[in-house]
């Protein structure tokens, strides 16, 4: 029980700190983002299980030779007041924290949730009133607006793409069906699920280094799948001058801003670093097209499952030591 | 019978485009003139229109908070709470805006771009 206690939370602690570090260096992700998305959410998964797990076994050491023989002292404890005499001070202080922990990430994913999904309703109420349907399909609406903007909004069978007025006068058709396919596989891959998971994660703790950096990994990530997916039916050339339009005429620009036009919208002060999202999707944007520009390989085969078995250990070892001895035993 | 969705709309652009507080009667009776102006093209959105029907229409964008009610008045008068223009830049505020949470909320195809590197890309372009 010590020992696993240990382990346990020198992984937490690899997994907070200089795993997503050295992740978030590393030029491979780019040239296999699938990969490197499994990657991350192993190691935010297998973060969290290990930071519970750590103090969870810890707690539970005086009153159990494992995890499932403590919890259960643990429950006679609670609900039939027996003595607690075993446990101390510390041990008493690892479980609350464990269980504090739990319930604060559970409550944040759901909190957060309930809040993606009443801002999305809000959309969808206006998108119905103000935006009319495009002849490229059922799932895509065209906004009265100047600046090219293309968006999508999940939600099953309601997900819709948007494009702006201004979009669909600044690309020719070509490119046009390049950004709607980059969009619709944001809706097919569920990218939203992943995003919204990872805002949570970030949400829930702020503090921890590999928080910030799995949601901005994972952000680019999705762009990055989107963008081989639209690859598949647009040529390369199509796509960057796509990507070089939009981000050229979006707010970043200072003509843009012009081309927004009206005072309504200058309450949307684009362009600052830090606002809009900042650093990390600015990256996002250079990373992308860079990666178009010059195309590297995919990692070999053998190396991706290398990394492949290295997520599945990480979610199986914790998980294994956490339940094996109490099945054993 | 057109569906409530086409009836909101319908009714929040008179209500848009009349400026000032209308009842639910004149709305009616301005729904059923633009079907009579179209004219047997589809989507006829005043057809056989009751006014009650109009009402319920009303209720469910006061409850999105769309339309507000003048008090006082009978019959009730109703306005939009904001212009077109207004409920159009708090969706591109959402768009753009930088509320950490707006990735989870909807996917940009282009996130925000640096005034450097949007130069680099016009170069790239040949543009400018």
């Amino acid at each position: 029980m010590f020992w696993t206690s240990w382990f346990l939370a020198v992984l937490a602690i690899a997994l907070a700190w200089p795993v997503p570090i050295l992740l978030s260096r590393a030029q491979w992700p780019a040239r296999s983002p699938f990969t490197a998305m499994l990657l991350w959410q192993a190691i935010a998964l297998a973060g969290g299980l290990s930071m519970i797990g750590a103090m969870l076994v810890y707690g539970l050491e005086p009153i159990g030779d494992n995890l499932l023989a403590g919890l259960k002292s643990l429950a006679g404890m609670v609900f039939n007041n027996a003595p607690t005499t075993e446990l101390g001070f510390w041990h008493i202080f690892a479980l609350s924290a464990a269980a504090l922990l739990t319930a604060h990430l559970v409550f944040t994913l759901l909190l957060t949730f309930y809040k993606i999904q009443r801002q999305r309703r809000r959309h969808r109420e206006l998108l119905a009133l103000l935006a009319s349907p495009s002849a490229d399909g059922p799932r895509t609406m065209v906004i009265n607006v100047d600046s090219p903007v293309a968006y999508c909004l999940p939600g099953g069978a309601r997900s819709v793409t948007v494009l702006s007025d201004g979009l669909m006068a600044a690309l020719e058709p070509a490119e046009l069906r390049a950004v709607l396919n980059h969009e619709n596989a944001h809706l097919d891959q569920r990218h939203h699920l992943l995003l919204w998971a990872f805002a949570a994660w970030r949400q829930a703790l702020p503090w921890l280094p590999t928080t910030r950096l799995a949601q901005e990994a994972v952000s680019s990530l999705i762009e990055m799948l989107a963008d081989d997916v639209a690859l598949k039916t647009a040529s390369k050339a199509t796509l960057i001058k796509a990507i070089a339009i939009v981000a050229s005429g979006s707010p970043g620009a200072p003509d843009a801003r012009m081309a927004f036009g009206g005072p309504e919208l200058s309450d949307v002060e684009p362009g600052q670093p830090g606002a809009l999202g900042g650093a990390g999707s600015a990256r996002t944007t250079a990373s992308r097209v860079s990666r178009l520009l010059s195309p590297q390989p995919p990692l070999p085969e053998p190396v991706r499952a290398a990394v492949l078995v290295a997520c599945l250990l990480l979610l199986a070892v914790p998980t294994a030591l956490l339940i094996v001895p109490g099945l054993l035993g | 019978m057109a569906s409530l969705g086409e009836l909101e709309r319908a009714v929040m652009d008179l209500l848009w485009a009349g400026h000032e507080a209308a009842t639910a009667n004149t709305l009616r009776d301005l729904l059923a003139q633009s079907t009579r102006a179209e004219n047997g093209t589809a989507g006829h959105v005043g057809k056989d229109l009751a006014v009650t029907t109009v009402l319920t229409v009303l209720s469910r964008l006061e409850r999105k908070g769309l339309v507000e009610r003048e008090r006082g008045t009978r019959p009730h008068r109703y306005q939009a709470v904001s212009s077109r223009e207004d409920h159009t830049a708090e969706l591109m505020h959402e768009v753009l805006g930088s509320a950490p949470d707006r990735e989870a909320v909807l996917a940009r195809f282009i996130g925000s771009v640096t005034d450097t590197e949007a130069e680099t890309l016009r170069k790239l372009l040949g543009l400018s």
